[in-house]
């Protein structure tokens, strides 16, 4: 009976997951077309270096040291999560003790270890973020569900944590009794068997079970909380640090529609008739005239601040704030993906993200010096965001700054940002001796 | 001087070595021209042969393409690549990061492929092969902070080649609390130059400036002609205008080989 509930609450959270998963993707690819130009072997590298090995991370030591905690924590707590779920289906008990010799004792052992290093990890992650109130933690975007979805995810797995040490804790207690055979090695949850040695042997079973189910279902629960969650980055920092482009951080493309036209108009280009030229909105106004790696780049996003704590104009007082750039592209997203999921396809509703979320103030305020690049350690890029909004309002919407006005203006007229003359450009040679 | 504009070189029927790409900054702002004239001065000790586009030259096109004006961004790239094209450039050398950065990585997608440096690199380049000679005799150490711009640092990862070269002319370097990859903008990126900051707390170029100015240098060292005027106005704000300077790169080296 057990291993039927069982059976059938796996393969229902699994269906969930990979319904979610799919809607995200679907909801991602309604981004413009985005292509790599580099090398796949270059990309692999870039994503082993950035998400598997954390380089960027460690600009920030004790928060690296920590990550680095619970994330070999999560692999290696992983290796029991599948003996667990071996266990459920064929209703056996620790199935892989039996068959691995010492090598159960080593798998125990090392996540025993993780277990007790997860637990300081997320305090000290707790530590932070509540008491300490690393700045970053506590900007004005920073309110309502953000903090309370760090704290979940924090909370969460300490509960799961706790759960697998009373798991082991009193299995122990029922080996010393020879209710359960023997298996593994326990280094930390061996401090806890007292606290069980007073208990009958029905009470232990009922206990390691409870324990084995609420740890296992709090994992399914987990995964299907993930695809709402900042927790994304877990998986999406894999695809978006494969996919983020490996050239200089100053380089901005071109628009290719754009080249298109400017080139008829120069008489560079034979006019093509019906060419597509600029069809298509110049800039971006909502997510989706984004490309479809700007979406992942939100998705990707866990809010940990970095780029808005070295933004200048941030640092300064100004409105924009990388972080909620990343954010308000999430939530403008999130809310399409409900529609898609509500009625299975998107009409635009006359909202968008620029406007409805993120304001000219903001992205006028952004001087593009790639600070809150160079920041990210999943390789996220505002800046992209903030240029193509603003080629909208100044492409599309003619709604650029006065000051700004007057520089095309000048750039027209005399291919200078000031009104100044042409005819004068050589003039500091001629004091030249 | 081994100088003149590309027009006047091609009616010589010979062709100069390098492009130096003057930019809107250094053709017209009195603090930035000064600049010009003494990285000229140190091409003409090292005996490069150098033109410039002189009328023909116009903005790459940086402020247009960052203020979100991609029409005029083109437009203006495209006539650039034109121009260069016509005189057979193939080698340009500009004292501005933001020219640098655009004629660098931005021009090659509209089909303009040049090799770009920055000033800062090439004369590190002529010293290294021995074309710009230092002076042998000693020279007191003065205390340097060198602002790195964001073109050339974050933008190109170039941190190297300023700082080597102002040890060279006898700079001895402190770093600011946030330096190279970590650097704080001055301010002027993104066409920021060009409009009224958003409304907020303090301007960005003061910040900036404070935290130079608290290592107490005799100079401040800038590669690029909008940190040098974000810079200095923050030096003036500060009212210490008249013990700490602010220099260019190629000024300092340029007063080292006794050229200015």
């Amino acid at each position: 009976m057990g291993q039927i509930i069982f059976a059938v609450v796996l393969v229902g959270a699994i269906a969930l997951f990979v319904y979610h998963v799919r809607l995200l993707r679907r909801t991602i690819l309604l981004g413009r077309p985005y292509h790599l130009s580099d090398k796949p072997s270059k990309h692999w590298r870039q994503m082993i270096e950035v998400a598997l090995l954390q380089k960027k991370m460690m600009d920030k030591p004790v928060a690296s040291a920590a990550h680095w905690v619970i994330y070999v924590g999560f692999l290696v707590v992983n290796v029991e999560v599948i003996e667990i779920i071996l266990d459920g289906l064929l209703g056996t008990h620790r199935l892989l003790a039996g068959h691995v010799g010492v090598l159960y004792d080593i798998m125990t052992v090392g996540s025993e270890i993780f277990l007790a290093l997860v637990l300081v990890a997320a305090v000290v992650f707790l530590w932070r973020r509540n008491i300490q109130k690393v700045p970053r933690f506590h900007t004005a975007e920073m309110k309502g569900w953000p903090p309370l979805d760090a704290n979940i995810i924090l909370w969460t797995e300490i509960a799961l944590v706790i759960a697998l040490l009373i798991m082991n804790a009193s299995d122990q207690a029922l080996q010393q009794r020879k209710v359960y055979e023997a298996a593994g090695t326990f280094p930390v949850s061996r401090f806890l068997v007292p606290l069980f040695e007073s208990l009958s042997d029905s009470m232990l079973i009922g206990i390691e079970r409870t324990a084995w189910w609420v740890h296992i279902l709090g994992v399914l629960a987990f995964l299907n909380y993930i695809p709402f969650s900042k927790h994304l980055h877990i998986f999406l920092a894999f695809p978006n640090t494969y996919y983020a482009p490996i050239q200089p951080a100053g380089k901005v493309d071109s628009l290719p529609q754009v080249t298109s036209v400017v080139k008829e108009a120069l008489g560079l280009a034979p006019a093509e008739g019906a060419t597509d030229g600029a069809t298509g909105t110049l800039g971006a106004k909502d997510v989706t005239d984004l490309t479809w790696k700007n979406l992942l780049d939100a998705y990707t996003c866990t809010e940990c601040g970095r780029c808005t704590a070295v933004c200048p104009a941030h640092l300064t007082g100004k409105k924009l704030s990388p972080r909620k750039i990343m954010m308000d592209t999430r939530d403008r997203l999130e809310e399409i993906k409900r529609a898609l999921h509500k009625t299975g396809k998107w009409e635009p509703d006359g909202k968008s993200l620029l406007g409805d979320y993120i304001t000219a103030e903001e992205i006028w305020a952004c001087t593009t010096c790639n600070a809150c690049v160079r920041a990210c350690p999943v390789l996220i890029n505002p800046v992209s965001i903030i240029l193509q909004l603003r080629q909208y309002l100044v492409m599309e919407a003619s709604q650029a700054p006065e000051t700004i006005n007057v520089l095309f203006v000048n750039l027209e007229n005399n291919g200078s940002p000031w009104a100044l003359p042409a005819a004068d450009r050589a003039k500091w040679a001629e004091t030249l001796t | 001087m081994a100088g003149k504009t590309l027009a006047a070189w091609a009616a010589t029927g010979e062709k100069p070595e390098i492009l130096y790409w003057v930019g809107c900054a250094a053709s017209f702002d009195d603090r930035a021209q000064k600049v010009a004239r003494a990285f000229v001065k140190l091409l003409d000790a090292a005996g490069v042969k150098w033109g410039i586009l002189g009328t023909e030259e116009t903005c790459t096109g940086d402020p247009a393409k960052r203020a979100g004006n991609d029409f005029l961004f083109q437009m203006l790239a495209l006539q650039n690549i034109q121009t260069l094209q016509t005189y057979e450039v193939e080698t340009i050398v500009a004292t501005c990061p933001h020219c640098f950065n655009t004629l660098k990585n931005e021009y090659p997608q509209l089909g303009g492929n040049f090799k770009v440096w920055h000033h800062s690199q090439y004369l590190l380049h002529l010293i290294e092969i021995g074309r710009l000679k230092l002076p042998e005799n000693g020279v007191a150490e003065t205390i340097t902070v060198f602002h790195d711009p964001c073109y050339l640092g974050r933008g190109n990862g170039e941190y190297e080649a300023p700082r080597t070269l102002l040890r060279k002319a006898g700079a001895r370097l402190r770093e600011p609390e946030r330096h190279r990859d970590f650097a704080l903008c001055c301010g002027a990126g993104g066409a920021q130059m060009f409009k009224e900051p958003e409304p907020g707390k303090k301007d960005i170029n003061i910040e900036r400036t404070e935290e130079l100015l608290a290592l107490n240098p005799a100079q401040i060292a800038v590669g690029c002609p909008f940190c040098m005027t974000m810079i200095s106005d923050g030096v003036k704000h500060a009212g210490r205008q008249g013990e700490v300077r602010v220099q260019d790169i190629a000024e300092i080296l340029a007063e080292r080989l006794g050229l200015i």
